[in-house]
């Protein structure tokens, strides 16, 4: 009886969906607890459970690093590959979707082909050129520039398909009706096809800042000053400088760092639900 | 190949094409056909002498105990990702998809670690597993008595990593399984259950095997993400210790590349990688284009 009832009121459903929550969220809660305790607190037993009031664990961090140049790079170069990954993806895309025209399946195979080329398959080949770029062309293209971080992740498949796939969803009497209108290829995309590209849109500036935010190997790799560093490792930089494992400090730096692509993600999720996997398989 | 072709133009598709062609021939085809060019070679730590040395690399690295070591470490350490991750998220997402009100809510509640990096998710977790300060540690105390050096003991240190991975990727299996959930039409379950299947029933044999693209689709992304995407984690957490029982390919690689400057290994690392990515690429393909429901 007490099974049927809870199971009418979806009370068990309830219950299931906020422990499942707490579960997941446990990891950070933590993070965000011990953010503002102080070293005793972190290392009382039994540990602490309430936050504290050391907030100047915030302020310490940039004293560790140098956490505001770190934070510039990152968003610099999170919202460079971006905008330059949706204006690459939705031209390329456009050109597949309402063009015919020599060579465009060898150039649709050899973009789909790039999906098997992850940076791990042409790290070192890439780091010499970008080296070989510093050295004989200019600085600014080689280790320890931007150009480095932002290039190379320009062009991507995942931008072209994306769009490709949301082009051919726009029905085709769009596209016939403006031709009749005597209205040619380029004002068509900005005044037809993008105003209804908006999820689309939203989906991938979602994936690609939280991807270029998050990403730890090639910033690594190429750069080496630490006033070309990525907040990401300068969260490895906060771990090994607080050598007394003065872990509210860390986790203040850890909170800091994971903002960015949270709230990007939080104000876009819709799109990025419907733009992406809920339209995926349509 | 599907397109509605409707403008007509003899160079403008080239020009809309050049910015994608230029950077994906610069630097991802470049590079990627001097990886196999290199992997031929031996070079000095500096670089300087570039001596062809034929599949010498790569018999080295396969006759290696410590290459294969750090194989068996990545299929390991892949097989428990997957199927652990993807065994989660689709009871989570079983659950995500209930209809209850305010189920947006729990929806998003449930996904958001998503948009954390894995070096973040390192961080928090090796804070966790702190001998001294972290709460997991004192909930095994106070449960089973006992005090685990998580991350200087080898079983146990690629048991975080697990979890740690399998944490982090949960957000985005929950949404493509969602997802998935959302494109089964209803009336194949309730068809399933007039016919007198149970709700078990109705599971394994309708939404299971309905859901059988994502699965597959989210199994190829597991294994990459687990391949490559780990990298942040292992330099966060282990730096792929205790002697190397975390020490995946891919941190092996980064060694052999950037910091032992051996550079004809590396690239016939990333051979060996880039291999091991198609041929799972590959699976996915066949069994997707075999076995999708579309619509």
């Amino acid at each position: 009886m007490l099974a049927r009832y809870l199971n009418d009121s979806k009370l068990v459903i309830h219950l299931f969906l906020m422990g499942s929550i707490l579960l997941i969220s446990m990891p950070v809660l933590f993070a965000l607890i011990v953010s503002t305790q102080s070293p005793v607190e972190v290392f009382s037993y039994p540990p602490k459970l309430t936050p504290g009031t050391q907030f100047d664990n915030y302020l310490e961090v940039w004293k560790s690093i140098p956490l505001m140049r770190m934070f510039f790079n990152s968003f610099f170069i999170a919202v460079l590959v971006t905008v330059g990954k949706l204006v690459i993806s939705i031209l390329a895309a456009f050109a597949f979707t309402y063009f015919e025209f020599p060579g465009k399946r060898l150039m649709f195979f050899l973009t789909l082909v790039t999906l098997m080329l992850p940076i791990p398959v042409r790290i070192v080949p890439l780091f010499e050129l970008i080296a070989d770029l510093g050295k004989t062309v200019s600085p600014h293209l080689g280790i320890d520039s931007y150009f480095a971080l932002v290039v190379p992740f320009l062009a991507s498949a995942t931008g072209t398909f994306l769009f490709r796939q949301h082009f051919l969803t726009v029905p085709s009497e769009f596209a016939d009706a403006a031709k009749i209108d005597g209205c040619g290829p380029i004002r068509f995309l900005f005044l037809v096809l993008l105003p209804l590209s908006w999820n689309t849109i939203g989906a991938l500036v979602v994936i690609q800042f939280v991807y270029v935010w998050n990403q730890y190997l090639w910033p690594l790799v190429a750069t080496s000053s630490e006033e070309m560093r990525v907040i990401q490792i300068g969260v490895k930089m906060l771990i090994d400088s607080e050598s007394a494992n003065n872990w509210g400090v860390i986790m203040a730096g850890v909170t800091m760092a994971m903002l960015p692509p949270l709230i990007v993600f939080l104000l876009l999720q819709e799109s990025f639900l419907r733009g992406f996997a809920f339209t995926r398989d349509k | 190949m599907e397109s509605k072709a409707v403008f007509k133009s003899k160079w403008l598709p080239y020009l809309l094409l050049a910015p994608s062609n230029i950077v994906i021939v610069v630097f991802l085809f470049y590079p990627a056909l001097e990886t196999f060019r290199l992997a031929l070679y031996r070079s000095d730590p500096f670089g300087f002498h570039k001596v062809f040395v034929g599949l010498e690399n790569f018999i080295g690295l396969l006759t290696s105990p410590d290459y294969g070591a750090s194989f068996l470490t990545t299929i390991f350490f892949t097989f428990w990702v997957v199927l652990l991750g993807l065994a989660i998220s689709l009871g989570l997402a079983v659950l995500a998809n209930q209809k209850v009100k305010g189920i947006r809510y729990y929806r998003t509640a449930m996904i958001w670690p998503y948009a954390l990096s894995t070096a973040i998710a390192g961080a928090i977790w090796v804070f966790l597993f702190d001998p001294t300060a972290g709460v997991l540690n004192y909930l095994f105390a106070a449960m089973f008595n006992i005090k685990p050096q998580w991350l200087t003991s080898g079983d146990l240190a690629m048991g975080v990593i697990v979890a740690t991975t399998v944490w982090k990727n949960l957000g985005y299996n929950i949404v493509f399984f969602l997802a998935g959930l959302q494109n089964i039409p209803t009336e194949l379950k309730e068809a399933a259950a007039i016919d007198g299947a149970n709700s078990w029933q109705v599971f394994w044999r309708v939404t299971f095997v309905m859901l059988s693209p994502i699965t597959f689709f989210l199994l190829v992304m597991n294994v990459i993400h687990a391949f490559f995407d780990t990298f942040g984690m292992i330099e966060v957490m282990t730096q792929g210790g205790p002697a190397g029982a975390t020490n995946i390919l891919i941190y092996n690689l980064y060694r052999d590349a950037f910091v032992n400057h051996k550079v004809g290994v590396a690239s016939a690392e990333s051979i060996i990688l880039f291999t091991l990515v198609i041929a799972v690429t590959l699976i996915q393909f066949r069994t997707a284009g075999r076995r999708v429901h579309y619509q």
